[in-house]
């Protein structure tokens, strides 16, 4: 089967006061055509880390790739030139952030915003780019897209602004689209519009969707696989149900005993809410040859600290990066 | 429209603004000891106390201060700004003579200031430990440290009088024959070691804030967009991160004109140039009150102008100005 990106042991290093951290540590993974993944895990996980490294946009002068590969559509992109690279941003792989309210620039109207990236990568005349602008505002749902189109940012909502990123990204139709916490900083009825959206514009182009969140029930209704990321290590993969139903590491079982569930009757007996004791380990700690987790969990044991667990495979899709992954 | 309604209702705000400035110049002018009697006494070599009084008569100031107010005030409004004492001319007739120098030297000196400001600003700010990014920061000091007269006594010095570049002093040679590019070739000769002094000072200003305000634009979300979006650097630069960068350098340089004013006063002085600067010199001296006067209502009139400008340019720029947002 042949894969629309694949991750081959991708390490991204970050250079710090203190020396160099390996911020992702022999990461791999691959994404289908049309497919649906998800990364989840705590803030320093390094997820972004890695959608950052796709798009070639790691920290100038801070963060670089040490080793691995990168291919998309039969190309490295790790090796692909600046001109190259820019080639395919915002053109075959599109990204969307965490933070509508400052991801667009203030002083130009969003038409123009999102008319620019088409007379880039399509060559559109500037009366073309505006009328497919419009048309895109239409399309994210945003009503009277060609009044709309002449406004500024300022003049719209935090969900609006998040609409009119998602139609920037996916103004050139790309492969791929990364939604970086795509809903964190939107109010939970305006999260299930924009997760409503993004799954019917999926439908209509069939572009696969790569998602960072830490809300595990935003995996669930818009992923079909998961990954699990633990201080830049993979800790679990798997498909989405699979991994739920049965977790098989313990940083994922504490994630989904995070979650509160709520009950029809306030009669009933409720769960205690979980949390995940400690905190993920500082960038200092990142690439130690032991388990990672292991400080933070209920099952370490010797193992755990003095060696690096490897991946055991439950089938073909599921797999653990955990000593005692199979007694769970 | 919008953009007309605020700019008459900004008008007639800066009207009542020149209105109180008037007021106040007249008030601390006559606070100040001495008038001209004293300095016509002075030039006659002597006069008694009979004759200083005749003299005060004659110029209407042995009436009360309210009433010489009210005239002065009464005349302002018929755009007559009476007559010099010592030149024994219109002051307006003298100063629009003089207005044209400063202009020129005032508003190619700031021009010249924001854009090299701005150049080295941005490209300081792309390589926030480079060669060039240190340059203009030492330069900055050095030129926001040094007041214009040293600097200009010392570029006299090495330009003028030991390696003859440029002119001593003045604004044109009287030698010169020839047409129109001629005399604007030699205009701009005499210009270059004013404007060099004038802007230098603020050059120092604009380059250092346009670089803290261009590397805060460059690592904002919205770049990292526009990065995102496959745009080359040079849009991702220009476009996207020097318009929003331009804000607070447009306002501190609205703010400056003030300043480029009065420092105009003084590079006139050192290099003798023929504006406003050495007329208010020379008049100040003399306790010509009318020109004295009349020069602080016209600096008032172009720094109004000149803030009023600003606000224009500020609403062009940031789409947020408009509605006060």
């Amino acid at each position: 089967m042949s894969f629309l990106l694949k991750v081959e042991n991708l390490r991204i290093e970050l250079r710090m006061r203190a020396g160099v951290a390996p911020v992702i540590d022999d990461l791999s993974f691959e994404l289908a055509h049309g497919e649906s993944i998800s990364f989840v895990g705590e803030s320093g996980c390094g997820k972004s880390m890695t959608a950052l490294a796709i798009m070639g946009l790691l920290p100038e002068g801070i963060g670089r790739v040490a080793s691995g590969k990168i291919w998309f559509d039969g190309e490295d992109l790790v090796a692909a030139s600046p001109a190259r690279l820019r080639h395919i941003r915002g053109n075959k792989i599109g990204m969307i952030f965490q933070e509508p309210m400052t991801s667009l620039n203030p002083v130009y109207s969003v038409g123009e915003q999102i008319a620019e990236v088409l007379r880039e990568h399509q060559g559109l005349s500037r009366k073309a780019a505006w009328a497919e602008a419009i048309e895109l505002l239409d399309a994210v749902r945003i009503p009277n897209p060609e009044t709309r189109a002449t406004a500024y940012p300022f003049e719209m909502s935090g969900g609006q602004r998040q609409r009119v990123m998602i139609a920037i990204a996916l103004a050139c139709k790309p492969k791929i689209l990364i939604a970086d916490e795509p809903t964190t900083a939107l109010d939970v009825t305006v999260q299930a519009q924009i997760f409503d959206l993004l799954r019917d514009l999926r439908r209509q182009t069939g572009t696969s969707l790569i998602m960072i969140t830490h809300d595990m029930g935003a995996v669930a209704e818009m992923a079909e696989r998961m990954i699990v990321m633990y201080a830049g290590r993979k800790a679990e993969e798997g498909p989405v149900d699979k991994v739920i139903a049965h977790a098989r590491h313990p940083y994922t079982q504490g994630l989904i005993s995070c979650v509160p569930h709520l009950v029809a009757h306030l009669t009933e007996e409720r769960q205690d809410l979980n949390e995940v004791p400690g905190i993920v380990p500082g960038l200092a700690e990142f690439g130690q040859g032991r388990c990672l987790f292991a400080s933070r969990c209920a099952r370490a044991t010797e193992r755990c600290l003095t060696t690096r667990p490897e991946e055991i495979a439950f089938s073909d899709v599921h797999r653990s990066a955990c000593w005692h992954a199979e007694g769970m | 429209m919008d953009v007309l309604r605020i700019t008459f209702l900004r008008i007639v705000y800066s009207a009542l603004l020149l209105a109180a400035v008037v007021v106040l110049n007249f008030v601390m002018i006559h606070l100040a000891p001495g008038d001209v009697a004293d300095t016509i006494a002075q030039s006659m070599g002597g006069a008694d106390a009979e004759i200083l009084a005749q003299i005060r008569a004659d110029y209407g100031l042995d009436q009360p201060f309210i009433v010489q107010l009210g005239q002065y005030i009464w005349k302002v409004l018929h755009f007559d700004l009476g007559s010099s004492y010592y030149y024994n001319r219109p002051v307006t007739e003298l100063i629009l003579e003089r207005l044209p120098a400063t202009l020129l030297l005032v508003i190619t000196a700031q021009t010249l200031a924001l854009v090299i400001g701005v150049v080295t600003g941005v490209f300081s700010a792309r390589r926030p430990n480079g060669f060039l990014s240190h340059l203009v920061t030492i330069v900055a000091f050095f030129g926001h440290a040094a007041p214009v007269f040293w600097t200009g006594i010392l570029l006299l010095i090495a330009f003028s009088l030991q390696i003859h570049w440029f002119p001593v002093g003045g604004m044109r040679d009287v030698t010169v024959t020839g047409g129109f590019w001629a005399h604007s070739f030699d205009v701009a000769r005499h210009m270059v070691l004013p404007v060099f002094t004038l802007s230098t000072t603020f050059l120092a200003l604009y380059s250092r804030l346009c670089r803290a305000s261009m590397m805060e634009t460059l690592g904002s979300d919205y770049v990292r967009t526009a990065k995102a979006k496959g745009l080359p650097m040079r849009s991702v630069v220009y476009k996207h991160a020097l318009k929003n960068a331009l804000s607070p350098v447009i306002t501190l340089a609205g703010l400056q004109f003030s300043a480029v004013i009065s420092g105009a006063v003084l590079v006139e002085t050192v290099f003798s140039w023929p504006g406003l600067g050495t007329l208010a010199f020379q008049v100040i001296v003399a306790r010509d009150t009318p020109t004295i006067l009349g020069i602080l209502f016209f600096s008032a009139l172009i720094v109004i102008a000149g803030n009023l400008l600003t606000d224009l340019v500020q609403r062009l720029v940031d789409p947020r100005v408009r509605t006060g947002q």
